[in-house]
């Protein structure tokens, strides 16, 4: 089967206008993050009253039932978004939002064009690794950008995503192509495409992660003032709670675990069908094996009093390490069976 | 590694301060004792001592780091069993830090005195965990939900509403317990004794079965390698079109085998390879790279049995009596004959080139120790030829489209009588008086120019290389890696929470009641919020507020209009 030129051409040309989009969408996640001083802690507060405000509300209706005088109590709900003018950077970081939308789109065309043009899944190289590897942490942070508000996130998760596609189409570009027969198989869209999901989700949990051991410093240091004052640090006075990091911190990596203890056994399974042994210690193997132990020691750090807090978010960070080593430094500097590169 | 469910941090640590501890018996963590303070614990406590250090989760943590480090060498530098070749290399490059490198096991990191070590503790620290564990885990899925507490308002999820006492007593209770068993929670009521009565309920204990079942599993993994790593053996055999490939170990190029295998018992299966074929890409940025390699077999699964057809591909073994013949290479052998002085045939066969670089420029060697003088052939294949200054006789392209063998031609002493075992793709020259050398296409001859002979390239065979390998411990890890995987999700996403509804007479005797409704997880989950608000309209339904809703209650719609 030859190579479909013409998607191969689409597929090249929807990489550089999703960049572009990137580019825009990146620019307002920043203007949108470096007006958001205190935002977030205001929005926090802003939950906090809601959530007093109910159980005050409460409170009162049973009291007026105690006392059967149908008390007119006046308490009104509050609504933070309603009819206030937009903060400072609300604007901007919409629009950004709304340009990631639509970055991701065209990402995804160009995915799916390549994988057309040579008629395979689309991660048969580093190149094309590279691309799904962003479109898979875009999708990760859009999906759950639905249901919370993550404009302050976005900033990282696009710088992200736009180093890793400059990277693929400047030194990793490969043309697309026929596989090798050693990735023929249906393990190539199953432990790849695992793979690829867990670098996303991975990505976003090291992103928070990170914004969590800045923050948290800054709320030690506030602690310490002792006056009241609010959080200082330019980075940390634009995210929320250290709490809040910490805990969303946790729900992206457990549930990137299993997937990755997914990714790696599947990987194992399809070692077994090409290579004859489902373990065998080659650099890939070896470093997924030291991903997946450090992850492990994370989850199980914070479960154990004194290492809770920064020390378990430390270890996620060397975790992502090691997963970073085993996808690019690999590839360039080992020798071993997963050289599918495409580099020479 | 002793531990609660890996990742949570305990929200019971919340409502710790109060006088009840809630959460107790949420999680299963043993309570590590301290050191002890004294000197007279003798052996016996002092053991004890250790084995709860072993099993502690600081000596878990510890050691699975110890583990990701001591695996980077064996990434970094080239391992034994992987690569001897590459080894020697390294230790002729670098003497000095490879000889150091080397006693400390650095070439064959994961059997290493010091790498079996670690995993080991790990183990008896993870059995040390998994046992009281289970025990405690088998007796609180048989215990009642505790009682509740005292003051229902503490807990991180509350909610409370007034009713009249004729709408709230006994029947409310029994029907708040009726509706959370249907709903699959474990119940316990207190009857209403006319002042309180209350419904507490547990849930999610699949959570910590989960979090066994996910240890246990790993346990069973390494028991899968090990039986593997004793019963299991492996060999690669290189096979030429036309020849045949039968499994008893001396027709093997390299074999090993675990401790428990009897080497003359191997399943007695045979194959041909009948053809070989191979594509590779031509033109553009990958050219060369290979696009198809498919090798037919004719196999019997033991001597008389019926032949079978069968295609092997790159990840499509031959599967033949438990044992699995994969396709894991290739190569060019040129079929040379010779002619002696008299014109007799003292050599015809297809020779086996090893490759060399990518396109297959290939070396390979004839030996004639029978002839007199001894004769010697040393060529290199190309499949596609090219002969260049600097690099010599080359290949181009990996396919044989133009192909040619450059031979050398050697005689006198090939040194095979001295006893040393000598590899078949290599040439001691020492003794050795080279004749002349030429290139040869196929069909062409070259009659050696101090006519000790005549060399003819006739044809070309291809050869595939299988590794043949026989694993009975692989199912069994597979299906414990399975197990690790459900119970790794079961003990990440199940909840486990607790709830409790208080029924209250009115102190003052008033003809009115109290409904709480409060909820206690063991984990930080967002879920527990709208699971407890859930309940609390559900309870609502059965025991009605006593008045219409107050304007101001945020489930006021029209809250806002006073």
């Amino acid at each position: 089967m030859t190579v479909n030129e013409s998607l191969a051409q689409l597929s090249n040309g929807m990489v550089y206008t999703s960049m572009v989009v990137y580019a825009g969408s990146f620019l307002g996640f920043a203007a949108s993050f470096a007006n958001g001083r205190g935002q977030q802690d205001e929005s926090e507060a802003a939950r906090g009253s809601v959530a007093s405000t109910k159980r005050n509300t409460v409170d009162v209706t049973n009291a007026a039932s105690v006392s059967g005088a149908g008390a007119t109590a006046t308490l009104t709900k509050t609504d933070p978004d309603d009819e206030a003018p937009l903060p400072p950077g609300r604007r901007a970081g919409n629009i950004a939002m709304s340009l990631m939308w639509l970055a991701t789109g065209f990402l995804l065309i160009s995915v799916i064009a390549r994988g057309f043009s040579a008629g395979r899944a689309p991660w048969g190289n580093m190149y094309e690794f590279s691309l799904a590897a962003a479109l898979a942490t875009a999708i990760v942070f859009l999906i759950l950008s639905i249901k919370h508000d993550l404009r302050w996130l976005g900033v990282f998760v696009v710088g992200a995503i736009l180093l890793t596609l400059g990277a693929a189409v400047t030194i990793l570009y490969t043309e697309s192509a026929q596989l090798v027969p050693a990735l023929k198989s249906v393990w190539l869209v199953i432990h790849v495409l695992a793979a690829i999901i867990c670098g996303g989700a991975f990505t976003i949990g090291a992103a928070v992660t990170g914004l969590y051991l800045v923050r948290d410093r800054a709320e030690i240091r506030a602690a310490k003032r002792g006056d009241g004052s609010p959080v200082d640090g330019w980075l940390a006075s634009r995210v929320p709670a250290a709490e809040r990091l910490d805990t969303m911190a946790y729900r992206i990596n457990a549930f990137v675990f299993p997937l990755w203890t997914f990714a790696v056994i599947a990987g194992a399974i399809w070692a077994e069908a090409a290579w004859g042994r489902y373990w065998g210690w080659d650099p890939k193997e070896t470093w997924a094996f030291i991903t997946w132990v450090i992850y492990a020691g994370y989850l199980h750090a914070r479960a154990t009093a004194g290492w809770r807090g920064r020390k378990a978010a430390v270890i996620c960070l060397v975790g992502y390490l090691a997963f970073l080593i085993n996808y690019f430094g690999v590839n360039f500097f080992a020798s071993g069976l997963h050289s599918y590169a495409g580099l020479n | 590694m002793s531990t609660s469910t890996p990742g949570a941090p305990e929200a019971g640590a919340a409502v710790q301060d109060s006088t009840e501890d809630l959460s107790a018996g949420l999680g299963t963590v043993p309570v590590n004792d301290l050191p002890p303070d004294s000197m007279k614990l003798g052996f016996v406590g002092w053991s004890r001592w250790m084995w709860r250090q072993l099993t502690s989760m600081r000596t878990a943590l510890l050691l699975l780091f110890l583990l990701a480090v001591a695996s980077i060498p064996g990434s970094v530098l080239p391992q034994r069993p992987v690569d001897p070749a590459r080894v020697t290399q390294y230790l002729s490059d670098n003497p000095g830090v490879g000889g150091v490198f080397d006693r400390l096991g650095f070439f064959d990191v994961f059997t290493a005195p010091w790498y079996v070590a670690i995993y080991l503790l790990l183990v008896i620290s993870l059995a040390g965990c998994i046992v009281p564990r289970t025990r405690l885990h088998w007796k609180a899925m048989r215990a009642q939900p505790p009682r509740a507490p005292s003051r229902l308002k503490r807990l991180p999820e509350y909610e409370s509403w007034e009713v009249s006492s004729d709408g709230a007593g006994q029947q409310t209770l029994d029907d708040t317990a009726a509706l959370l068993r249907k709903r699959r929670w474990r119940v316990r009521t207190q009857e209403f004794d006319g002042t309180s009565g209350w419904v507490s309920a547990e849930k999610g204990y699949l959570r910590e079965t989960g979090n066994l079942l996910f240890h246990i599993s790993l346990l069973g993994l390494l028991l899968g390698v090990a039986i593997g790593g004793m019963f299991g053996w492996r060999g690669q055999a290189l096979v030429i079109e036309g020849e045949s490939f039968s499994d008893t170990i001396t027709q093997y190029d390299t074999f090993s085998a675990g401790n428990l295998v009897d080497s003359a018992d191997l399943p007695p299966f045979s194959f041909t390879l009948n053809d070989f074929r191979s594509g590779f890409q031509a033109g553009g940025e990958q050219e060369g790279a290979a696009r198809l390699f498919e090798a037919d077999v004719t196999y019997r699964s033991q001597p008389g049995a019926e032949p079978e057809e069968k295609t092997v591909e790159v990840n499509d073994p031959l599967v033949v009596d438990g044992a699995k013949a994969y396709l894991v290479g290739h190569g060019y052998a040129p079929v040379i004959q010779v002619k002696n002085a008299q014109g007799q045939v003292i050599y015809d066969a297809p020779t086996v080139f090893l490759p060399i670089d990518g396109n297959f420029t290939s070396n390979g060697v004839v030996k004639m120790p029978d002839n007199d003088p001894q004769l010697a052939l040393q060529g290199i294949f190309a499949p596609t030829a090219a002969l260049d200054d600097q690099r010599g006789p080359h290949s181009t392209f990996p396919a044989a489209d133009d192909p040619a063998v450059f031979f050398s031609a050697w005689k006198g002493n090939l040194g095979l009588d001295d006893g040393i075992p000598q590899s078949v793709y290599k040439l001691d020259t020492s003794e050795l008086e080279q004749i002349g050398i030429k290139g040869l296409r196929p069909g062409e001859s070259w009659t050696l120019p101090d006519g000790s002979g005549t060399v003819s390239f006739t044809g070309i065979k291809q050869y595939a290389v299988f590794d043949v390998a026989y694993d009975p411990g692989k199912l069994f890890a597979l299906v414990a890696s399975i197990l690790a995987i459900l119970g790794l999700m079961l003990s990440l996403f199940i909840p486990r929470r607790r709830v409790w509804v208080k029924v209250s007479a009115a102190a003052d005797g008033t003809s009115s009641s109290t409904v709480e409704v409060a909820g206690l997880s063991r984990t930080d989950e967002a879920g527990l919020k709208p699971a407890v608000a859930d309940l609390a309209t559900d309870v609502r339904a059965i025991a009605p507020p006593a008045t219409t809703p107050t304007p101001g209650d945020p489930t006021d719609p029209d809250g806002k209009a006073h």
